[in-house]
């Protein structure tokens, strides 16, 4: 019946049936039955009181460091992201390949073990901070320390991204554009960047999208005071120890909304990657 | 969208004269790259092993063999156990069904896959704390036949599974869909039964592929944090899993301890990495067999 229902084409393979009713119902059990319940939590309330629980002046100022520091994670990550995708892919340099492989490093290695190394290291008496100490910054216990824990988890995206494009890109383009005058600086903004562009948005918005649902790294290194360290996904927590659970459902929701909105722009920005690549 | 570490593919381009730069700025540019991931990768790295051992190998050794880690270890491994393979059975046919079929709604289906990477932890935990804990539509049935799920394994395991579902299936649809159907058709035509077909034919083709998937699986699976810590209840010797146990270890600054059942976790990474190479290598290999013999010269970049 599925077969019939979907299927565009007669394959003589087997298994669409059983594959594909394994993978729906899988999908629809692990997945979207359980998802679906967060917005069942919310449906019970209004949309006024749906509001006054979303604009607690508690979670704005979560909304407030969640959207920042994610926004910032991932700035630094485009910029940086991009000179190590360079420098990987157009220059050799001794150690090269360790690099190359060290840049994943942030996917394999458990958030949380991640978070206290970080704290460790950016406290005020930590290798790295004491240095910011004596300058009379602050980076752990504050907004910057959740800015750091952010940039190391979102850190491959954007060079993973923008590397196989710059390792695809034509260098006669960049011959010619050098033939006709063009110094280093014009060929890089005029004929790489545009190209690179696609998918440095792509990694930028992989990078935010990560950041603003990260919690392990988070919680240890940002000290989690109400109004001032906070990130949303810790409130869903606070909420659910208070038994809070239509305040934890309508926080919950607000996330998957913005996941989904952010999840919809990936899809255009990746499908846009693709047009330009084909 | 990739929540995790894909595969790559690809060779680096001859460079000439006229398209590089001045040596200057080369090194500048290399020294930046360097200091960034020196700071945030290299020196937590070394961070890791440094505080675990700073009281000496005999305290370390004590830290990892306490019964309370054991039990984290035990209970770790146990949800590896089942959220991994049943996730590998997800994404075997999800790959077969995407990759060797044309059917409707296959982006959309794609999609949906992608989405547990979309979603925070914390509310993959939440999730489950609303289908089957207290505030839950199960909760009067389950309280009722005494069947704990959260606070309990079975609580971890569910969790472990949304985080980790799409891993296995997001290696295997792109490289079963560059394969194509060539080969088992042949094996078909030949006689083969399906399951011969598979086991013989498509099984040999993506071998690396699902190990690498499976490996990246566990390795999350093992690191879970904010998903795992909703449904736990954090109960010592029975409902910590590593990550859970490192924090509890932190937060009573028992610092060299969590630093010692942290670095069990970095070993473990960094072991995903050097397989994630040696796999990258052997993928390579086959698709370039499967592109000569699907008569393609040109590389693949989009992975």
């Amino acid at each position: 019946m599925l077969k019939q229902l979907l299927q565009k084409k007669h394959s003589i393979l087997p298994g669409f049936g059983l594959t594909l009713g394994f993978t729906l119902f899988y999908l629809g059990l692990i997945v979207l039955v359980p998802l679906s319940t967060i917005f069942l939590k919310t449906l019970g309330l209004s949309v006024q009181q749906i509001w006054a629980i979303a604009t607690e002046p508690r979670l704005v100022a979560s909304y407030k460091l969640s959207l920042g520091a994610s926004l910032a994670a991932a700035a630094l990550n485009a910029v940086f992201g991009l000179i190590v995708a360079w420098v990987l892919v157009r220059y050799q340099f001794p150690g090269k390949k360790i690099i190359d492989g060290l840049v994943d490093l942030p996917f394999a290695l458990p958030t949380a073990v991640a978070g206290i190394t970080l704290t460790t290291l950016f406290a005020p008496n930590g290798w790295i901070g004491q240095y910011f100490a004596a300058a009379g910054i602050k980076v752990a216990f504050s907004p910057l320390g959740v800015v750091i824990a952010l940039t190391f988890i979102s850190l491959p995206f954007v060079v993973r991204m923008v590397q196989p494009i710059l390792q695809s890109l034509d260098q006669e383009v960049e011959e010619a554009a050098a033939c006709l005058g063009a110094n280093r600086w014009q060929t890089f903004v005029k004929i790489i960047f545009p190209e690179l562009l696609p998918a440095l948005l792509t990694g930028f918005a992989l990078a935010f999208a990560r950041a603003l649902g990260e919690y392990g790294s988070v919680v240890f290194i940002s000290g989690n005071m109400p109004m001032q360290t906070e990130i949303t996904p810790l409130l869903i927590m606070i909420k659910l120890e208070q038994y809070d659970y239509t305040g934890a459902s309508v926080v919950a929701a607000v996330m998957l909304v913005a996941s989904f909105l952010l999840l919809f722009l990936i899809n255009i920005l990746q499908w846009w990657s693709s047009t330009r690549h084909a | 969208m990739a929540g995790h570490i894909a595969l790559r593919q690809g060779t680096a381009a001859p460079q000439s004269r006229t398209t590089t730069e001045s040596p200057v700025m080369r090194w500048l540019l290399i020294g930046i790259a360097l200091t960034f991931l020196g700071l945030m990768l290299v020196i937590p790295l070394i961070a890791v092993f440094a505080k675990a051992l700073e009281s000496g190998f005999a305290l370390y050794l004590k830290a990892i063999s306490e019964p309370d880690a054991l039990a984290a270890i035990r209970l770790t491994l146990l949800t590896v156990a089942f959220a991994v393979p049943l996730n590998a059975a997800f994404g075997l046919a999800a790959a077969w069904a995407i990759a060797k079929f044309d059917f409707r709604g296959k982006n959309f289906l794609i999609t949906l896959i992608d989405l547990p990477f979309a979603v925070s932890p914390v509310i993959a935990g939440l999730v489950f704390v609303f289908l089957f804990g207290k505030p839950g539509i199960f909760w009067p049935w389950l309280s009722e036949h005494g069947i704990k799920i959260i606070f309990a394994p079975p609580g971890i395991i569910l969790a472990t599974i949304f985080v980790t579902f799409p891993f296995i299936a997001r290696e295997l649809i792109p490289l079963m869909q560059a394969q194509g159907t060539t080969e088992e058709e042949a094996a078909l035509t030949l006689g083969a039964s399906g399951w011969k077909t598979f086991w013989y034919v498509t099984l040999p083709n993506i071998k690396w592929a699902l190990i690498y998937g499976v490996i990246l699986a566990s390795a999350r699976a093992v690191g879970e944090f904010g998903a795992v810590s909703v449904v736990s209840g954090h109960i010592r010797g029975s409902t910590n899993t590593l990550p859970l146990h490192v924090e509890i270890l932190y937060n009573e600054y028992q610092f060299v301890a969590a630093f010692a059942v942290a670095s069990l976790m970095t070993l473990m990474a960094i072991f995903t990495l050097l397989i994630k190479n040696f796999v990258e290598w052997k993928v390579n290999q086959q698709a370039e067999k499967a592109a000569i013999h699907h008569g393609q010269t040109e590389d693949n970049h989009e992975y």
